[in-house]
């Protein structure tokens, strides 16, 4: 399931709701993205995640497909937010449930990887320096392209 | 045909959406992008190095020699960021 929202989500919450009655379930992975008080040497105000309507929904859905064909798993969650973030705020969620950990584990890091490279999202930040759009880091694309070639 | 700019893109450029007509001889993608950096200098200036300028057609990516149409909704945005 993908959900693109302003508002935050509660982590133990959408676990359970993810689990519940699902007793085929073994195992569930969680990643949770929170923003960052600093960027090299300059502190780090807020930021503000700008999305594209539409196609945000799309590339999330497609990654997601891709997940599951990869690996068997028995329940799937992410949930992105957008808009104005401070230091410490919730950004993403991605929970992965397999029967078995191993599943469970890849499929969430397969995941992370991938909306950060697809996904058309944007961070704006506001520094001590300015507002600065935050460069995308070459280490994603690696991160990403790891699960290319397997 | 529709056009849209994401992040900096949009901030160079000072507009989110615009309705454009096409001329006649743009087809692709490599074409629409010089053809719009012809648009004056906030177009040009944003648009000088196609390396960080990605583009989607009807939401999906696509390289500079995709066809474009009319109808196309092109979005025109820098590398993502997002997780």
């Amino acid at each position: 399931m993908i959900r693109v929202q302003r508002e935050d989500f509660d982590v133990g919450a959408e676990i359970a709701r993810l689990a519940e009655g699902r007793h085929e379930i073994g195992g569930i992975v969680s990643f949770v993205g929170v923003v960052r008080d600093a960027a090299g040497a300059d502190r780090i105000g807020a930021m503000t995640l700008e999305h594209y309507p539409g196609m945000t929904e799309k590339k999330l859905g497609e990654i997601e497909a891709e997940a599951r064909q990869r690996w068997k798993l028995e329940a799937l969650l992410i949930i992105h937010r957008f808009g104005r973030l401070e230091p410490g705020e919730r950004i993403v969620l991605v929970v992965t449930a397999a029967a078995h950990r191993q599943a469970a584990f890849e499929a969430c890091e397969f995941l992370v990887d991938w909306l950060k490279t697809k996904a058309p999202f944007w961070k704006l930040e506001e520094t001590s320096a300015g507002p600065r759009w935050v460069d995308a880091h070459s280490g994603d694309d690696v991160a990403a392209k790891r699960w290319v070639a397997q | 045909m529709k056009l849209l700019y994401f992040a900096w893109l949009r901030a160079k450029i000072g507009t989110a959406e615009e309705t454009v007509e096409l001329p006649a001889d743009v087809s692709t993608v490599g074409h629409l992008l010089e053809w719009l950096k012809g648009r004056g200098p906030r177009f040009a200036d944003a648009l000088q190095d196609a390396s960080v300028v990605r583009v989607a057609v009807n939401q999906d990516y696509v390289p500079s020699d995709h066809p474009v149409r009319p109808g196309d909704e092109v979005a025109l945005f820098p590398p993502v960021t997002g997780g």
